[in-house]
């Protein structure tokens, strides 16, 4: 196909157009038994008129697809330190020390320092649980929001919210990020794992399955980090970048 | 402009035919499924035989004994190395299928997956995701949809901030998505589009692509048009869509393509495409198109045909509205730039893409029927001689070839002027030799404007053998109208 040379030129000029030339009709144009007459034309969804590009589209998909159900590759890089306080984890891969970030430091509640997947269900923590005019209000006006994003609904209790969740946006009926506010309890019906703190390893960690609930009281951060770790690494200023130590340490890789 | 995918998945050992071949293949069973609309991509994946080595990753089947010894040291393992080394080893056990019927089937499993999926543990819960997402992947709906407790999890997830997490939960999404319709009954209740609503502010172009592929799953569900594409009109994500569709330096064509073709999905369903209108969609489009010719020119990107294509459906589709006139957008797709535009993009699917031509034709019809300015714009650039060039191509071609033709020629005396002298008339009298009846009907269209509003070409045209061309379609459906010209032929 040969274009003119100047279309190309054309294109990259000013937009505008030539004045159009004036139109002039004869009834007998398109008259029986010819029928033609100019009109736009549109296609639904499934008319096969979309075959070719949708089987193009789809195969760019698989390969995409394919891509990314592959192995993930991590670029490596010399270890490094949460420097988060408290944090003593080890990393070698930016994109999980990016991820370990957002998981337990990005959206901690600051009285109870529990972790939240998002600055919304954080929110929603700290009006709840710290917020003591809160409990006032919720006694005269509803006061519980839903957690879904976009559902402006509000409730009288933490019930009457959770049978909202599951009735109306089909959550589970033990969604981990609604527990009631209650008294500390570490054992609960749904853990199946022992939380103790030998086991769980040298980790900031809350009980399995229990985000809201924690193993950790506001002022005991340091205790409970503290007989997590081995006890030659040290926070604060003695660590530095590639510490090397033969005895067992936290490592990602 | 492109950002590429990460480096590109490739059997080892493949050499250039045997992928064209395996590609034939594919795009042989794609088009099977889409003629029985069962077009969904995520079923077609691992083609190749399940085991096969991938770059050191092997897919074991896994039996139910080594699955629970697994998610036991996974949730209950003393050192994180081997909590974490027991996931991927089960995540590695389930691209293979009949683990993945063995997971479903131990009771409690999907149970402790997403309790590991939502632990404070960031790499458990990463490595978790992933067996989720191998778990998406499956071609048996009984494994995606054992998938579904885990959705609103999934959902919370995307006002997260962990990038790479979120990308992994939305291709999750997006794969379960497309699964069936009882998974997509339950993930609108849970607030899916508020949640891509929110999500797609995000600055991460993985997370976008990720996204745009979710949403692009969701919106060509049977049912769309009338459960969900409502919703996702109603909600911010049309602006965001079409802000991401903006040509310029931050335009990112994976990203592109991904809201292009969402757009696709909900133009054609004609809902409410007036809305997008007033949104500027046809604004958006149109410049994008010439940024899109542009680029054509400049660089050998593969993928470029690829949004070019949804461009030029939405294009066309909602050119079709009432409310283009109301809003005055035929005024802003005035400018013949646009003409000059679709002319590159027509040369270069001509060379990369043959099949796509009728798409940018059917543009170029809905640009031309109604409009004396775009008509003008057609002959004042000189594009009618390469508009000719393509009727070889095939009979589909042709006929949208002679259809433009038709809309010039019906505009009058001024713009046959224009179409004789000149290559046209060789060029019909060639198509009159056709044997496709609607290429020739088309002609035969044609050939009645040109004589009635320029009569000279009647005489040419009979200089030129054109009653004999005629004479072979005198027995035929055609007859009708091949008798008509040949009068008005005789006696113009």
């Amino acid at each position: 196909m040969q274009l003119p040379p100047a279309l190309h030129a054309r294109l990259a000029g000013a937009p505008g157009a030539a004045e159009p030339l004036p139109v002039e009709r004869n009834p007998k144009a398109g008259a029986a038994p010819f029928r033609f007459m100019a009109r736009l034309v549109r296609f639904p969804r499934e008319h096969e008129f979309f075959e070719e590009g949708d089987v193009q589209r789809h195969l760019y998909l698989q390969d995409v697809l394919t891509q990314v159900a592959g192995e993930p590759e991590k670029p490596r890089v010399p270890e490094f330190t949460c420097q988060v306080a408290g944090c003593c984890q080890v990393f070698d891969a930016l994109e999980d020390y990016e991820h370990h970030y957002h998981t337990l430091h990005r959206n901690v509640c600051s009285f109870c320092k529990r972790a939240f997947p998002s600055g919304h269900l954080l929110d929603v923590h700290i009006l709840e649980w710290h917020d003591s005019l809160f409990q006032i209000l919720s006694e005269r006006q509803d006061m519980y929001q839903c957690l879904v994003e976009g559902c402006t609904e509000k409730f009288k209790t933490s019930k009457d919210r959770k049978d909202h969740l599951v009735n109306r946006h089909l959550y589970p009926a033990d969604f981990r990020f609604d527990k009631p506010k209650k008294t500390r309890s570490l054992a609960t019906p749904q853990v199946t794992v022992q939380v103790s703190a030998e086991a769980l390893g040298a980790d900031w960690e809350q009980s399995e399955g229990d985000a809201m609930e924690g193993c950790s009281e506001p002022a005991s951060e340091r205790r409970t980090c503290g007989h997590r770790i081995p006890p030659t690494i040290c926070f604060g200023q003695g660590v530095s970048r590639g510490f090397k130590s033969t005895k067992k340490r936290n490592k990602h890789q | 402009m492109w950002s590429g995918r990460r480096g590109s998945l490739r059997p080892a050992g493949c050499g250039l035919e045997e992928l064209r071949r395996r590609r034939r293949e594919r795009e042989a069973v794609l088009r099977k499924a889409r003629r029985e609309q069962q077009l969904i991509s995520k079923r077609l994946l691992r083609d190749d035989a399940p085991g096969e080595a991938e770059e050191g990753c092997v897919a074991m089947i896994l039996r139910e004994a080594e699955i629970q010894q697994f998610l036991r040291l996974a949730q209950r393992g003393t050192e994180e190395k081997e909590r974490e080394r027991a996931l991927v080893s089960l995540r590695r056990g389930l691209q293979h299928p009949e683990t993945q019927q063995t997971f479903i089937w131990l009771e409690g499993s999907m149970r402790t997956l997403v309790g590991l999926l939502t632990s404070n543990q960031a790499l458990l819960q990463l490595e978790a995701a992933r067996c989720l997402h191998e778990l998406s992947h499956s071609e048996q709906s009984a494994v995606a949809e054992a998938c579904l407790p885990a959705t609103s999890y999934l959902l919370t997830y995307l006002s997260g901030h962990s990038s790479d997490f979120i990308e992994l939960c939305l291709y999750t999404l997006g794969n379960l998505i497309v699964e069936s319709e009882a998974v997509r009954r339950q993930l609108l209740p849970q607030g899916i589009v508020p949640a891509l609503a929110a999500c797609i502010q995000s600055p991460h172009l993985t997370v976008l692509e990720a996204l745009g592929y979710a949403l692009s799953q969701l919106l060509q569900a049977k049912e769309a048009p009338e459960k969900i594409i409502p919703s996702v009109l109603a909600s911010t994500l049309p602006q965001h869509m079409l802000r991401l569709l903006q040509p310029g330096p931050k335009l990112n064509l994976g990203v592109a393509m991904e809201f292009a073709w969402c757009l696709h999905y909900i133009t054609c369903s004609q809902v409410n495409n007036d809305l997008l209108i007033t949104h500027g969609a046809l604004s958006t489009l149109g410049l994008l198109l010439l940024d899109l010719a542009g680029a054509v020119q400049r660089t050998e990107d593969a993928g470029l045909e690829l949004l070019a294509c949804p461009v030029l459906r939405c294009l066309s589709n909602l050119l079709t509205e009432a409310a283009v006139e109301a809003v005055g957008g035929q005024m802003q797709l005035r400018d013949e730039r646009v003409v000059a535009a679709l002319f590159i993009l027509l040369e270069f699917f001509l060379w990369k893409q043959p099949s796509l031509l009728p798409e940018g034709l059917w543009l170029l019809n809905n640009l031309t029927a109604n409009s004396p300015s775009f008509c003008t714009s057609l002959l004042s650039l000189d594009l009618i001689q390469p508009l000719l060039q393509l009727l070889p191509v095939s009979n589909v071609v042709s006929l949208l070839v002679l259809t433009v033709l038709c809309n010039i020629a019906e505009k009058g005396p001024a713009y046959c002027q224009h179409l004789w002298p000149g290559p046209l008339l060789p060029s019909l009298l060639d198509t009159l030799a056709f044997s496709d009846t609607e290429v020739v009907g088309q002609s035969l269209e044609l050939l009645q404007l040109l004589f009635l509003y320029q009569p000279e070409a009647a005489q040419a045209f009979l200089q030129q053998s054109g009653l004999q061309a005629l004479e072979r379609h005198e027995e035929t459906q055609l007859q009708d109208r091949v008798h008509a010209l040949q009068q008005i032929a005789l006696h113009t």
